[in-house]
């Protein structure tokens, strides 16, 4: 902004923001852009200054060029993780075609798994993810799930669910994508979340990866072990006329289909998040670089008639003087 | 029939495509589905009201079916053909494909799955699951240990952590890592390491088994 650059340059601040000079030391052109308040001149100056736009040019040009570079390692690490999500998209399927899927069952102890990022920059993907955890601990509350906590992958939503919902949290794992997600990763993850968590259904909520422009906050219910009877979608029922081949008992094959669906849920809602987040950082990181190449744009033209008007006013007063000198011979 | 991977890039096409065929995890209409009263639907719609009563100005979540294709119906006789999906968390390696017959490592020995076999889940161990189609064998993947599920409309889905073609092992390599495992499960003290060996005796052994290696 211009009273950084001014400091920067060495103008007196009091002088720049005072915002006194108006329409009379600046011309016409310029005074029907915005015109920022002190960013013409300090006072005792002849002729507006062109250093403090020069300033502001080059860090908005700086700006320019790091958004665009944040946009391209976005879209490369786009290609690299879309395509795995895509490929894992079939692996909780089966799952579901099994158990099916549960969205109105709010067994007492909810967990609600929102799944976010750890870095920002990426448009609105962590914010949809918690307003839509905040609903879903509303109607948990208002049916049945009394218990419902939030267990929160990646800083931004915690940070964001912590303002006014701190003491629903549970647990909180950040740094996910430091190394590139794989299946053993991702199984000691689910393995640590059901030992330190209580639980009676997880409801995992994370953006859908639907195109580069496109993602839809998703929500997947996985029951635990002792749930899957009791719940009334029917399944129960079906779940009965399947029989058992290697585990001795039932329990102990609902306990490990329960784990091995999470798991797999986990990370193919992972993968879709991360493929949401470097879509959406792109596609933010593209608007703020054409909103600097406008900005941009717009100071050249002030510059340059500020240049110009300087060089008329010099001109001014040197023909002036000469003619002030003629008249007095 | 398409691949896996050929269907699984056309089901980021929108939902109004639909898919034609039965089975499989090709993306289907939606509107099918909605016009269906099962339960997963009436639990869909008793959500919905859950939802709209404290977030109306939300739009509504999306559910797993609605990424999903709907398995056909309970046929009245008994298929020709068995139709496989075989996934791992890194690819779909079998979508909705028709074949004969599968044999699937369970922990309880090799079980075969004919068209209209009873409804079984089934847990596996690490073995060879064997695809056959016309009488002979189509291909032999290795797989870790996973889950199957034959369902009464004679879907078969194997879910397993990882599975490789037979052919992309090497048997020198497994002779060794088995004689290592070995080793280490002979000279183990801890139960965890003892328990760490036994996988890794359980595996080799039996891929050097399915390969036919020698000790």
């Amino acid at each position: 902004m211009a009273s950084r650059s001014a400091r920067r340059a060495g103008i007196r601040l009091a002088d720049l923001l005072r915002g006194s000079i108006t329409g009379a030391n600046a011309t016409p052109a310029s005074s029907s852009m915005a015109i920022a308040p002190g960013d013409i001149a300090p006072p005792g100056a002849r002729f507006a200054s062109t250093q403090v736009l020069r300033n502001r040019m080059k860090s908005v040009q700086s700006i320019q060029k790091i958004t665009k570079a944040m946009k391209m390692v976005a879209s490369s690490k786009l290609r690299q993780v879309q395509a795995r999500a895509e490929k894992s998209r079939g692996v909780w399927q089966p799952f579901t075609a099994l158990l099916g899927d549960a969205p109105d069952t709010f067994p007492k102890k909810t967990v609600l798994l929102c799944i976010t990022s750890d870095r920002g920059l990426c448009g609105g993907i962590n914010s949809s993810v918690v307003r839509f955890g905040k609903a879903m601990l509303k109607v948990a509350k208002n049916n049945g799930g009394e218990d419902a906590k939030f267990v929160v992958l990646g800083e931004k939503g915690k940070v964001q669910i912590q303002r006014d919902s701190k003491q629903y949290i549970s647990l909180n794992i950040t740094e996910l994508v430091k190394y590139p997600l794989n299946f053993t990763q991702v199984s000691v993850m689910a393995d640590e979340i059901l030992k330190n968590v209580e639980y009676d259904a997880i409801k995992v909520i994370f953006n859908k990866f639907a195109s580069m422009v496109k993602f839809y906050p998703s929500v997947t219910t996985i029951l635990a072990p002792g749930s899957i009877k009791t719940s009334e979608t029917g399944t129960p029922s079906e779940l009965d006329l399947y029989e058992i081949e290697g585990p001795d008992s039932k329990e102990e094959a609902l306990q490990n289909l329960s784990e091995f669906q999470f798991a797999a849920v986990l990370f193919n809602a992972l993968l879709e998040n991360a493929s949401s987040e470097e879509s959406s950082r792109m596609t933010a990181m593209d608007n703020s670089s054409k909103n600097a190449s406008d900005m941009l744009q717009k100071l050249t033209l002030k510059y340059n008639r500020t240049r110009q008007a300087s060089i008329t006013t010099e001109l001014i007063e040197i023909i002036s003087g000469a003619a002030a000198l003629e008249a007095a011979k | 029939m398409l691949s896996g991977r050929q269907s699984l890039l056309r089901s980021a096409a929108p939902l109004w495509r639909c898919a034609t065929s039965s089975g499989g995890i090709r993306r289907r209409c939606y509107a099918e589905e909605a016009k269906k009263d099962t339960p997963t639907n009436k639990a869909v719609e008793a959500f919905k009201e859950m939802w709209s009563k404290v977030a109306p100005n939300l739009d509504f979540p999306k559910t797993p079916h609605e990424s999903m294709a709907s398995r056909p119906p309970v046929p009245p006789a008994i298929p020709e053909k068995l139709t496989v999906n075989f996934v791992l968390p890194s690819e779909v390696a079998m979508n909705a494909e028709k074949v004969d017959m599968v044999i699937l490592p369970a922990t309880s020995g090799l079980m075969g799955v004919l068209p209209g076999h009873v409804p079984t889940i089934a847990e596996l161990k690490p073995g060879v699951l064997s695809v056959h189609d016309g009488g002979q064998v189509k291909t032999q993947y290795f797989l870790s240990s996973g889950f199957a599920f034959v369902h009464a409309n004679s879907v078969t889905d194997i879910v397993v952590v990882e599975a490789a073609p037979l052919d992309r092992f090497d048997p020198d390599e497994v002779r060794k890592n088995l004689a290592d495992y070995n080793q280490k499960l002979s000279s183990a003290t801890t139960d965890l390491d003892k328990a760490q060996a036994q996988i890794g005796v359980d595996v080799f052994g039996s891929l050097a088994f399915a390969l036919g290696v020698t000790a």
